[in-house]
């Protein structure tokens, strides 16, 4: 696996929407991303994991320059990201291409998987047409598919053969970064494990960097060399998957962890009461305190930063630095 | 005694067989976990047993209700049955909810129906189950739309309705896979105690292994329309007897250990018009020899409660099955 | 709510102006009025003076805004036929027109409702294709060619029923069935479809596993549900009320409010076609208003703001 330097450095992104409510209401601001700050290597995963609503796939879209973030920068190998829908944008968007969850929704169900694999050769000017349909070829032998799979619609091909026609699309132009949102999310477990050795594969095979967004902790830990978890549009921990997944330091990583099922481990869970808070109803302070086992007073005041523990570990929580003691929190384990 | 037992369950559409033979029966109390990936027909399994399947559906077999046979039986007779002693909840809690009712009068429709309360009476119980399920404010929420509260919550509805009837058996159909992790953690950990409290049998619908091996004693894995392997929970996790079972606890991404390739099944499930002679599991199976085309391998025991449809684990005395017409 | 139906209030007058300016332009660009009024051989100075007496000499824009500021004070203008009040025409035709479209707006409702629902209900079977069959031939059929057919086989073969004219109620009966068949083929054809959807949703699975009986299933859980899509229809239904049967009028000389556009039409007689203009659009107006009104009432999640988290 080529390593080493930085691909992708995103500083404090934020991201804001008007949200209204009803036909009556004001409108409401959701700060869907707020101030994420993350570096992707050269050749490496970056695992992003995170319930719905927590700003996760936003700032997907946020480093590929899809949208446009209201504070903050993204820099691309090195130089700024251009300006959303200019040129300089559209040309880099060669090296950098996305996978989304829905395969079927993501693909064109007129045209045969060949064409739309091909689309981005001709889009970006790749090759002569001859050149072309050998690239195809090569791109569907990548991802495990037949060349005779080409001729078919995405009708007729299964999910998992669905997504890796979506891959071969997004490899086509070889690009540096992946950003998978969700990408084995609808998939059948056995497929699902198909999938993710295949981007394993891929990567070693065209060291090509990922930003993997992923509700399945497991997954993560599978695929990324790194892991941030996000709640609320921020990221509370940052650390490689196995120290987050053994040893989470957030109490929200660590309920995300007791959460994942697993033969053996009921009985002795977190369970987090409540739902996830609405963003346009952020909790002051630490946005988690109102779920929070260890919370105290302090944690509704003072907003937590992220910063580095001894061990290297990024977490946002004054108690897993020790700037207080735990307290009892508002959550209660479920009576039984 | 068995509470439910089915024997032999089909189920085809349009002449395509999307349930091949299903036999299994759910003790009173039980908690029974039927695993398997999309089309392997665990939702069809039950939707055939309570009659919620569209008319077009051929089913064939027998369901056995405390003596009682659900197949072919009367309309009327099948409504008690529905809710009253088996209940069913869904997937999508959110748009299995009626979204023009209030839920209080969601609730108090199967409290009319099973136990024949009205009025203040049924509004009085119907909050009590909204307590039960975890509903903060219950009173109050008996008044709200669906769509005014979160999926989880609306999954506790659900759960409440079901409830609504005492139900003996709650049929749970991947209740938590449209939810959030931690919202999963809280329902499974919400059955699981309703069971306790209730003495109600549960079959829970999942896709994932994990869900199941939390929530049940006994596990059922399917495929392709057939149950291919059921053992008690822990038994399965140690010694799967079926390539099939062994390959989705493989597909599992490990929590620890060294991180290397999932031992993932190649190719896909086959669609129901297309089924292999035999073993439906046999274009997938690294095992495969020609004996496993011949047609498809029964259920043999393992050892106890542990029985698996693999024609490795006893080639001679193997009862083979012909695929029904 | 007040906010709501402020936003709609204002949303409808600024449609009622569009509707009168586009009026206005169309007719004034398509034709000078006072040549054809007076005729093609009448003197250039009658046609001149015409011109004055009826302000057609000003500049096009003075003429608007005149005109804009009438309406604004309730003066629909006169005739320039007869000079009668334009206002005081229109309104004397719409009962004839109210006596054709009210009944057939009851057969629409009473025929096509009922028809799609069975539709959906027995969907594939004979009678489903039977229902779909006819919507469809309702749906193509211009007015004008199914009003002659009915003419053709019952007043003219059969000679049961009056071919034209408004001397009794009898008269009335073809052109109501004519309206009324077309109506209630497309409110079939949107029930049943509406229907369709809503039987496949989730919910309607979770009342039949509660033990509901199909029969409550259908009434309490769908018909509520379906009911959404099928009042826009009915609401387009009743904003025709007034202008929605020019074609039959006209087929069967019926002296309504459509047979009266007609011919102010053809006799670029402005004030009394926008004097009809205007009604029209207030009635569709109103019409869509009370449609939107419904929505919330039948459909909770219009109703308030939706306090879901994103």
């Amino acid at each position: 696996m080529k390593a080493g330097g930085a691909l992708l450095e995103a500083e404090g992104l934020v991201r804001r929407y008007a949200m209204r409510r009803g036909i009556l209401g004001r409108a409401v601001e959701v700060r869907a991303v707020d101030g994420v700050s993350l570096k992707l290597e050269r050749g490496r995963t970056l695992g992003l994991v995170g319930e719905s609503g927590c700003g996760k796939s936003t700032t997907g879209r946020l480093v590929l320059g899809m949208e446009a973030p209201d504070a903050g920068r993204v820099s691309f190998d090195g130089a700024a990201m251009p300006q959303p829908g200019s040129i300089a944008w559209r040309a880099s968007r060669a090296r950098m291409q996305m996978v989304f969850q829905d395969p079927l929704g993501a693909l064109d169900r007129r045209l045969p998987i060949a064409t739309q694999v091909g689309e981005p050769l001709e889009i970006h000017g790749v090759g002569a047409r001859s050149e072309r349909a050998a690239r195809v070829e090569a791109l569907l032998r990548a991802v495990g598919l037949r060349p005779d799979q080409g001729t078919r619609y995405p009708h007729e091909l299964s999910g998992g053969q669905r997504q890796r026609a979506v891959l071969a699309r997004a490899l086509a132009t070889d690009p540096a970064l992946l950003v998978c949102d969700e990408p084995i999310s609808a998939l059948d477990v056995s497929i699902q494990a198909q999938v993710m050795n295949l981007l394993l594969d891929l990567q070693d095979q065209y060291g090509t960097s990922m930003l993997f967004v992923s509700h399945d902790l497991r997954a993560v830990r599978q695929v990324s060399h790194r892991v941030a978890v996000m709640y609320l549009g921020r990221i509370v921990e940052e650390g490689e998957p196995d120290g987050v997944l053994h040893e989470p330091a957030h109490p929200y990583s660590r309920a995300l962890v007791s959460a994942i099922p697993h033969p053996g481990r009921a009985g002795q869970r977190i369970v987090l009461q409540g739902d996830p808070p609405n963003p346009a109803d952020r909790p002051s302070g630490c946005a988690f305190h109102p779920r929070c086992p260890v919370a105290t007073q302090v944690c509704a005041r003072e907003t937590p930063v992220l910063k580095a523990r001894p061990d290297g570990r990024l977490v946002a929580c004054h108690v897993a630095h020790g700037e207080i003691t735990a307290g009892q929190g508002h959550a209660q384990k479920e009576a039984a | 005694m068995a509470l439910v037992s089915l024997t032999g369950l089909s189920v085809a559409f349009d002449g395509a067989l999307a349930l091949r033979g299903i036999d299994l029966s759910i003790a009173k109390g039980e908690a029974v976990g039927l695993v398997g990936e999309s089309g392997c027909g665990k939702s069809v399994t039950w939707l055939a047993a309570l009659g919620l399947l569209p008319p077009k559906a051929q089913i064939t077999g027998s369901v056995m209700l405390d003596g009682e046979e659900l197949i072919g039986a009367s309309a009327p007779a099948l409504e008690r049955v529905r809710g009253g002693r088996i209940a069913m909840i869904f997937q999508d809690p959110t748009s299995s909810l009626n979204p023009v009712h209030r839920i209080g009068k969601q609730i108090v429709e199967a409290l009319e129906l099973h136990r024949g309360m009205t009025g203040s009476n049924a509004r009085t119980e119907a909050k009590r189950l909204l307590d039960l399920v975890g509903i903060p404010d219950a009173a109050r929420r008996l008044d709200a739309y669906p769509h005014e509260l979160s999926g989880g919550q609306n999954q506790r509805v659900m759960i409440a309705i079901a409830l609504a009837g005492q139900p003996e058996l709650l049929v749970a159909d991947e209740p938590t896979t449209a939810l959030d992790v931690t919202i999963q953690a809280q329902i499974l950990e919400l059955l699981q105690s309703i069971r306790r409290q209730m003495g109600m049998a549960l079959v829970l619908i999942s896709h994932d292994l994990g869900v199941i091996a939390e929530a049940c004693e006994r596990v059922a894995v399917m495929y392709a329309g057939r149950i291919v392997e059921e053992a008690p929970v822990a038994r399965l996790f140690q010694s799967a007897a079926h390539p099939y079972t062994q390959g989705l606890i493989g597909a599992l991404p490990p929590m620890d250990g060294p991180r290397q390739r999932l031992a993932a099944i190649p190719g896909g499930v086959p669609e129901p018009w297309a089924m292999p002679p035999g073993c439906g599991f046999a274009p997938r199976c690294q095992f495969r020899s020609a004996p496993c085309d011949a047609g498809m391998p029964g259920l043999v025991g393992v050892s106890g409660q542990h029985r698996a449809a693999c024609i490795r684990l006893a080639p001679a005395a193997m009862p083979v099955e012909r695929m029904p017409a | 709510m007040l906010h709501f139906v402020a936003t709609r209030l204002a949303r409808a007058a600024l449609t009622i102006a569009m509707v009168v300016t586009f009026a206005f332009i169309v007719l004034r660009l398509s034709g000078d009025p006072a040549q054809i009024i007076m005729g093609a051989d009448a003197p250039p100075e009658a046609v001149d003076a015409f011109r004055v007496a009826w302000g057609l000499d000003e500049p096009i824009w003075v003429q608007y805004f005149s005109y804009f500021w009438a309406i604004l004070q309730g003066d629909l203008g006169r005739s320039m036929r007869d000079g009668r009040d334009a206002i005081v025409l229109v309104t004397e035709r719409i009962p004839a027109t109210l006596a054709l479209t009210l009944p057939a707006l009851a057969i629409k409702i009473c025929l096509g409702i009922p028809a799609g629902i069975y539709a959906a209900l027995h969907r594939n079977s004979l009678a489903d294709r039977m229902v779909m069959i006819i919507a469809v031939a309702g749906f193509t059929v211009p007015s004008f060619v199914l009003g002659l057919l009915l003419v053709l086989v019952f007043a003219v073969q059969l000679g049961w029923l009056p071919s034209g004219g408004q001397e009794s109620w009898r008269h009335g009966i073809l052109p109501v069935i004519t309206l009324g068949l077309g109506g209630a083929a497309v409110l079939a054809r949107f029930t049943r479809s509406a229907m369709l959807e809503v039987l496949g949703q989730p919910y309607i699975r979770t009342a039949s596993a509660k033990g509901v009986p199909w029969r409550a299933v259908v009434t309490g859980h769908a018909l509520p549900n379906a009911a959404i899509p099928t009042v826009t229809i009915i609401g387009f239904m009743v904003g025709t009320l007034i202008a929605g049967a020019v074609v039959v009028e006209s087929v069967f000389s019926w002296p309504g409010v459509g047979r009266l556009l007609v011919v102010a039409v053809a006799n670029r007689d402005l004030a009394v076609v926008q004097c009809i203009l205007l009604l029209v659009a207030i009635t569709m107006v109103c019409a869509n208003l009370i449609v939107d009104l419904l929505y919330g009432l039948l459909d909770p999640r219009l109703r308030a703001a939706p306090r879901k988290a994103a």
